[in-house]
């Protein structure tokens, strides 16, 4: 007898307005398997198991369950064909038990009695979870415990994992491997959505991969590697290999010494934390997500109030200094959240005007045009402040006024000279904005850092989400930083972007400037990074260099059952040869 | 300070009590309906619309009769702005702050318009206070034998117990029933609600419309209650301020319907303790009507001060939804 596919897809297709998130999809799931659907982020992995779950609804395409065509119109069709989802960003209410949560929306009388219910089916796949705890008061893997659970009460005997593993340190991850092979045993159908291959390599059974929206193909994960998954990703041959140039490290340039800082709630973020960056070297931070990465780099850059200790710059204190004072010791931050555009950038302004908004401050000279670049703006600046206005610029003019070619059009000259010092007058003391550098310094990173845009003047919410970061990053690169502070700045690209990404990183690094990585995927950050802080609920678990660490010693470290601070008893954090205290001749 | 000011704070209190019960429902369900001022004022149009109708034909009316005429016509009237809010800011998903006050313009408009032209048509003056003094102030069987006992709790009209029996039921209702904990996910996560099949839609239309029929009941409560059927040219205006308190009162009393009950009489005793102080000048008089407002904000304060994640408001309050928005 042929055997019947647990779910079986013939031809899904969705848009969104004119793009096509998911075009002509088929691909089967067996019953009792685990199926790794990869693909890089945007290739519509989540669109396409969101029709499954009936949260979109699919524009052209068949759904077989067991053999039998369904429609899936809402969550609830999905629950009554035993289809369940744990989605990437958890669906759970905060202020509601665990208990509760589970059963909500099940269709039952009362709710009385649930406790028990939900204790009971908890113990019967192994799982540690209290009913009775608010979700507030959870970790993220406990979190996800409560996911997962709800969709077993369900009755669900098709689970989807949504990047189930993106927020939980190594030990978590495995630790849910073996809950989902359980669940296998059970007679479960899992597909798991990823797009880390070591992990579709340890976890699945069969594989299949989306590209752009497009189904590339299914494969065994026994008989395949991890090269070939990249390629059908990637649709093209890459390198794996991240560069770490080797440069010479500077004096330590931003030193962090007892640090705490408050969350948002109030609670400490970041407690007693020590560290320095050297010029020319890249230091990684790594963490579980909400340890206090966010609230580390706000206070660094001026955003958040210093609880107690001190952050010095090249041996200066920069605690209670504005962010504007900060930035103009070149100390620059780009923090790519969550949903990207949240900081830093004005969604529905130009790239133009959200240069201006981080540069309209410095009064340096607009680029000068052709043929005029032998002048000094030095003694532009002194005439401008002696006698301001259009007038006296005449008077300047004579000096160079000997060329032929000059002659002829001096008139000509003369005004464009005398309009672009007006502009330039109201510029620096007249609080109007210089347009004209701004759009040059946008042309200048669109050239830069190759992005993509219809010109300068397109409101950047338009932009894909890589295009986005490049702005956001060249920005920050452009005031020539001397302290460059980057969180999470290859979130959601694809592996050509975030290599794009790398290579800005290094060149600043090359350049000598010390940059602070925030990341999220420990093989990239070993592999880019030169030391590696981590970070548990916002203590210091130790600093180790990348090439002798690895990352299982990361991941304890982040789960915090692995403290070097205490292991080894010695000050780590704190540089030899620090600047702090009065060693002033550094400087020149 | 007499035993009558306790009995006329309560009185008065329950017209903020259905305000308030009415838009905590609503809230709830995660929309902030800023028109509850103008529903309360449909709800007074409705339900004088609804007595007269009743009233008009028969010279020897029924109280009973006449008081469910009232009610029903009253919820209907306000229930019909409401599901105008709910269509404009579910389906449409348009700003509930504009739409809401685009409402509370509309009802205080048409009310004024509805209850002088007509309404108020040759003899129904007399009836509606007569109805007012004699049917919706009937106290309780005892209140007069009881002593101050009967003058706080029993000498009330139908309208005050139905407020109170209504804010028990709403608050047993988001406590303790399956009905409830689904409306509260509504409001605070309604893509969570949804994925787990909950019809986020419909629990909205209906709380925002159950919301607005409660609140209604307001406005029918300061017509014919608290001023016995005294239908004067202001009262539209005056329903409007009691709206704007109303919703104060929400936030007063952290989104829980129990405490509104507290809440209610404590703003009716503040409101009225104006008119009730003597020897005070007219500016003392403005300055004591300030004080609702005052501890609302001294509230608001202190509730996010101390940040207690079940005392905010409901987390999705305020904002549209749309399933396939990304």
């Amino acid at each position: 007898m042929e055997e019947i596919n647990a779910l079986e897809l013939k031809n899904i297709s969705k848009y969104f307005g004119t793009v096509a998130a998911n075009e002509g999809i088929s691909f089967s799931l067996k019953r009792g398997e685990i199926l790794a659907l990869l693909g890089e982020n945007g290739s519509g992995k989540t669109t396409l198991m969101n029709m499954i779950s009936g949260i979109y609804y699919p524009d052209e395409g068949q759904i077989l369950v067991n053999g039998q065509e369904v429609v899936i119109r809402s969550p609830k069709d999905a629950f009554a064909h035993q289809i369940g989802m744990v989605h990437q960003h958890f669906k759970l209410i905060d202020i509601f038990t665990a208990a509760q949560n589970i059963v909500l929306g099940v269709e039952r009388r009362s709710i009385r009695g649930i406790n028990e219910e939900v204790k009971e089916i908890a113990e019967r796949y192994g799982f540690d979870l209290d009913p009775k705890k608010k979700i507030y008061d959870m970790s993220v893997s406990e979190k996800q415990t409560v996911e997962i659970v709800k969709v077993l009460y369900r009755g669900a005997d098709i689970l989807i994992l949504d990047e189930p593993t993106a927020v939980l340190t190594p030990q978590e991850t495995e630790k849910l491997f073996s809950i989902m092979r359980a669940m296998k045993e059970n007679g479960k159908s899992i597909i798991i959505i990823t797009h880390k291959l070591h992990e579709v390599m340890e976890i699945s059974d069969r594989v299949a991969v989306l590209r752009k929206g497009r189904y590339i193909g299914c494969v065994n994960t026994a008989e395949s590697s991890e090269m070939e998954l990249t390629e059908m990703m990637v649709g093209q041959k890459v390198t794996l290999n991240i560069e770490r140039p080797e440069t010479k490290f500077d004096r330590p340039l931003l030193e962090i010494r007892d640090l705490c800082i408050k969350n948002d709630m109030g609670s400490r973020a970041i407690e007693d934390l020590s560290f320095f960056i050297r010029g020319g070297e890249i230091l990684g931070v790594a963490g579980i997500a909400g340890c206090g990465q966010r609230e580390l780099c706000e206070a660094i850059a001026g955003l958040r109030k210093v609880e107690s200790g001190g952050i010095y710059h090249e041996g200066e204190s920069i605690v209670g200094l504005s962010p504007k004072e900060i930035t103009h010791k070149g100390i620059a931050m780009s923090f790519i959240p969550e949903d990207r555009l949240g900081m830093g950038l004005a969604p529905s302004l130009s790239i133009t005007d959200n240069m201006m908004l981080k540069n309209y401050q410095d009064r340096m000279p607009a680029v000068e045009e052709s043929g005029e670049s032998a002048e000094a703006p030095d003694a532009d600046l002194a005439v401008q402040t002696e006698e301001p206005g259009a007038a006296p610029a005449g008077h300047m003019e004579e000096p160079d006024a000997d060329s032929a070619a000059q002659k002829k059009n001096g008139c000509k000259v003369f005004l464009r000279r005398a309009g672009d010092r007006i502009g330039r007058f109201l510029n620096r003391y007249c609080g109007f904005v210089d347009r004209k550098r701004a759009r040059q310094q946008a042309e200048q990173i669109i050239q830069e850092l190759d992005i993509v845009t219809p010109s300068t003047e397109t409101p950047v919410r338009r932009l894909s989400g890589g295009n986005l970061q490049k702005v956001l990053l060249g920005r920050e690169i452009l005031i020539q930083p001397n302290v460059l502070i980057t969180a999470y700045p290859v979130r959601g690209l694809d592996i050509n972007s975030s290599y794009l990404i790398y290579d800005i990183l290094n060149r600043e690094k090359k350049g000598g400037t010390g940059i602070l990585f925030i990341g999220e995927d420990l093989d990239v950050m070993l592999a880019l990074c030169d030391k590696i802080m981590v970070l548990c609920h916002g203590r210091l678990m130790g600093v180790v260099h990348a090439e002798k660490t690895n990352k299982e010693e990361l991941g304890l470290m982040m789960a915090g059952s692995l403290n070097l601070m205490e292991e080894k008893g010695k000050q780590m954090g704190i540089a030899k040869d620090t600047q702090i205290g009065g060693d002033a001749s550094w400087n020149e | 300070m007499d035993i009558m000011f306790f009995s006329s704070a309560i009185e008065f209190g329950v017209i903020f009590l259905f305000g308030c019960v009415g838009e905590i429902l609503t809230e709830k369900s995660g929309h902030l309906n800023l028109g509850i001022p103008g529903i309360m004022c449909m709800g007074a149009a409705g339900g004088c619309f609804g007595a007269k109708l009743y009233l008009m034909p028969t010279d020897n009316p029924n109280g009973f009769v006449t008081i469910l005429m009232a009610i029903l016509f009253a919820m209907l009237f306000a229930a019909a702005l409401g599901a105008v809010y709910a269509f404009l800011t579910v389906s449409l998903r348009m700003n509930q702050n504009v739409t809401g006050l685009a409402c509370t313009i509309f009802g205080v408009g048409f009310t004024s318009f509805f209850l002088n032209t007509i309404v108020l048509t040759e003899g129904v003056s007399t009836k509606l206070s007569y109805a007012g003094q004699n049917f919706f102030n009937a106290a309780l069987p005892g209140a007069e034998s009881t002593g101050w006992f009967g003058t706080i709790f029993l000498d009330h009209g139908t309208l005050v117990y139905l407020a109170i029996i209504i804010a028990v039921l709403a608050a047993l209702m988001l406590r303790y029933t399956k009905i409830g904990l689904n409306l509260r996910a509504v409001g605070e996560s309604p893509a969570t609600a949804d994925a787990v099949g909950i019809n986020v839609t419909r629990y909205k239309y209906s709380f925002i419309i159950l919301g607005a029929a409660i609140a209604g009941l307001g406005g029918l409560c300061c017509i014919m209650d608290f001023n016995l059927g005294n239908v004067d040219a202001n009262v539209s205006q005056t329903i409007q301020g009691i709206g704007w308190l109303s919703i104060a009162l929400v936030i007063f009393t952290m989104w829980k319907p129990a405490l509104a009950i507290v809440g209610s009489i404590v703003f009716g005793a503040l409101y009225i303790l104006s008119s009730r102080i003597t020897m005070i000048s007219f500016e003392q008089i403005q300055l004591l009507n300030l004080i609702p407002f005052i501890v609302t904000v001294i509230v608001l304060i202190a509730t996010s001060m101390i940040g207690h994640r079940e005392t905010q408001p409901p987390a999705s309050l305020g904002l549209s939804y749309f399933r396939e928005d990304r």
